[in-house]
């Protein structure tokens, strides 16, 4: 199978796949993966400082989540993962509601009910993620199944990693999605590792992509590092899938820059070779050298846009730092729609006498 | 009136709210064509159509996963899961998704969804068709888990299910399926979540069960009365939230109070019902509270009819309270 790719690592391009995007769009998508960049490292750093609790970085997946999520309306689902705060930013969510959820303050939508990176963001059809892997597979293929039969023009793109295809669900949703032929992408960031195990412990196949073979739907190979690339597969997918033509699986190959979350040293499973391999394929830095050779971007240019990402995340951190915790009430609320008397009793109880 | 089963009530009462309500689909293993292995389904995809009454593969991850999903979008989908030890491949998307994901999104998204699975044994189905593991649901914030016992309840609970913003655990009790008959009515009632019924009033000990071994029960107090003993029978119906309110008026009435359950005995709901008693009202009991359960083994296949509660067995617990 081959590897679709347009930007090669050193930013040389084929302009024969050259997708027709705006300069605005290639220009948004620059800064949108440079903002994924820094927020990594700023919420990394505000982890060790001990301000957020735990944190899961993408570092080098940035072309996954900004090509995967360009392609979609607003009237699109989207049942991401951890690693992808880049596809919440690119489909509107502003960037305090990540710290907010990072604190698990009183701003959250999700109303500090999970730890860091769980986000849900309703108004941008950003369904509530989950920690066990593939458990949403099935769920984004039901939301497709759903406006399908509302015959609701819209398509529901689910993200996952390598690991998360080892689990039974990953079979189960592609199966279903296969037979009901549903309007849903599933989008493999393969980062090569599941926390500490590389891609060979997870499968002996030769791809991911492949498997699509067995579920009756077309699998695509796409240089997870290439945003035009990843965009240019994702928005063959969502134009199938729009026009009726069913699921496709797409394996986006990238690196795991960082460790698996904030708890994790990746340097017990992997040797810096590897490493610096991956370092000299970074995603933005081919995107930069793009945008430059275009004449989309002088070196000036990219200055500003860096600076302007830093004070945005400087400003934001410090007003959501200023949100104060959701209140003790608030731990009872939204069990059921409506609080029975059992819950009822243990939330007077602890209004009354405290902690 | 006309006279029905539980498993014409449900089926009929399925058909109704689907004729009622638009967003309503079912989705299982063999509910279509088939009309369900227990026909709770039969004849719904000649009127729904293929959209709404489905087919699934066999995965019962998938189908619970696919229900959450649709529910999202704002259908309603009512699950079949063929027999309740068939679930645990589910249990992940239950209680992990279905039943926490208006909390953990804070209150941003509420998936309505029912499952209905038939549960219970007495059917010769060994342990993978026969057991009770009611309390893995009950041990769940965010689930509702009703368990009616007779073709009224059933209809009157399930339109209440189905009508839930919250997600719902329907056990049927399949061993009664096709014994127990009543006249139900043909008009739109509901039952309320959370209620129990006093099946028969007493004032020696309050008996409190759920499902099928209700009717074990019944059996047992119209042994107790052939002795003159008065039991008070509590069918609870809704597992989760769980009427207090009426085990303890009866339990005070009475100062004795056993409960009967098919499930195992450790950390079944029978130790929860006993420990909330216990907590509530222990100054009004004169003799420890006792549970007659299945026995703390797996489900077994030739010997169900001890495993399962008798009569006798309830009456001689019943007579154990009445000896202190």
């Amino acid at each position: 199978m081959e590897m679709l790719q347009i930007l090669r690592a050193d930013g040389e391009y084929n302009s024969k796949l050259e997708p027709n995007l705006r300069v605005e769009d290639l220009r948004r998508m620059y800064r949108q993966m440079l903002t994924v960049r820094r927020f990594n490292e700023r919420m990394l750093l505000l982890q060790r400082q001990g301000r957020i609790g735990f944190f899961i970085e993408s570092n080098g997946q940035e072309a996954c989540q900004i090509g995967s999520a360009m392609p979609l309306t607003q009237a699109d689902w989207v049942y991401g993962g951890y690693r992808d705060p880049g596809i919440s930013l690119m489909r509107g969510v502003p960037l305090k509601l990540l710290v907010d959820q990072l604190m698990g303050n009183s701003d959250d939508p999700n109303k500090g009910r999970q730890m860091g990176v769980h986000w849900g963001y309703k108004d941008w059809n950003i369904v509530s993620l989950s920690s066990p892997v593939a458990c949403r597979l099935s769920q984004a293929v039901g939301t497709a199944y759903a406006a399908k039969i509302k015959k609701d023009n819209m398509v529901c793109l689910t993200s996952f990693g390598d690991g998360a295809t080892s689990q039974g669900e990953f079979h189960s949703a592609m199966n279903f999605a296969g037979v009901f032929k549903v309007p849903v992408i599933f989008f493999c960031e393969n980062n090569q590792y599941a926390i500490s195990l590389p891609m060979r412990r997870q499968t002996a196949s030769e791809n991911i992509a492949v498997k699509a073979d067995a579920y009756g739907f077309e699998g695509v190979l796409v240089d997870g590092n290439d945003v035009l690339a990843v965009y240019m597969a994702t928005k063959a997918a969502v134009d199938k899938a729009r026009s009726g033509g069913g699921a496709t699986l797409i394996e986006a190959v990238t690196y795991r820059i960082g460790g698996h979350s904030s708890s994790d040293d990746p340097t017990k499973y992997r040797n810096s070779e590897e490493l610096e391999l991956w370092k000299s394929r970074d995603p933005i830095k081919r995107f930069r050298v793009y945008l430059m050779k275009k004449g989309l971007l002088t070196s000036q240019e990219d200055r500003k846009v860096q600076d302007e990402v830093d004070s945005e995340l400087v400003a934001t951190i410090k007003a959501s730092e200023k949100v104060p915790h959701p209140t003790l009430l608030s731990m009872f609320t939204d069990v059921y729609a409506e609080m029975p008397w059992h819950i009822k009793e243990e939330a007077d109880e602890l209004m009354q006498e405290g902690r | 009136m006309a006279t029905q089963t539980i498993i014409q009530s449900v089926n009929q009462t399925l058909r109704d709210e689907m004729r009622r309500n638009g967003n309503m689909v079912i989705l299982g293993e063999d509910v279509g064509r088939d009309g369900g292995v227990f026909r709770a389904t039969e004849g719904l995809l000649d009127e729904f159509g293929g959209e709404r009454v489905v087919d699934t593969p066999l995965s019962e991850d998938a189908i619970v996963g696919m229900a959450i999903g649709m529910a999202l979008y704002g259908l309603q989908p009512v699950v079949e899961i063929q027999f309740m030890d068939f679930i645990y491949p589910a249990f992940n998307e239950i209680v992990s998704e279905l039943a926490k994901l208006r909390y953990r999104s804070g209150g941003q998204y509420q998936p309505r969804v029912v499952i209905r699975t038939p549960y219970g044994g007495g059917v010769k189905g060994g342990h993978y068709h026969s057991q009770s593991t009611e309390a893995y649901f009950i041990h769940t914030p965010g689930l509702v888990v009703l368990a009616p016992s007779t073709p009224y309840d059933t209809k009157g609970l399930l339109i209440s299910a189905m009508r839930s913003p919250d997600p719902v655990i329907f056990l049927e009790p399949k061993r009664i399926y096709r014994t127990v008959k009543e006249e139900v009515p043909p008009e739109e009632y509901t039952i309320p979540i959370g209620k129990a019924k006093v099946v028969q009033e007493g004032n020696d000990v309050t008996l409190v069960s759920w499902g099928a071994m209700v009717h074990t029960c019944r059996e047992a107090v119209a042994l107790a009365a052939k002795e003159n003993l008065s039991v008070e029978l509590v069918d609870l119906r809704s597992l989760l939230p769980f009427d207090i309110e009426t085990v303890i008026r009866s339990v005070t009435k009475t100062g004795r109070l056993v409960i009967a359950h098919e499930a195992t005995k450790i950390a079944g709901f029978g130790a929860e019902i006993a420990a909330q008693v216990s907590e509530r009202a222990i100054d009004t009991l004169k003799a420890p509270i006792f549970r007659v359960a299945g026995y703390d083994t797996p489900f077994p296949y030739a010997l169900e009819n001890v495993y399962l509660a008798s009569p006798e067995r309830i009456l001689r617990a019943v007579k154990k309270a009445l000896s202190y």
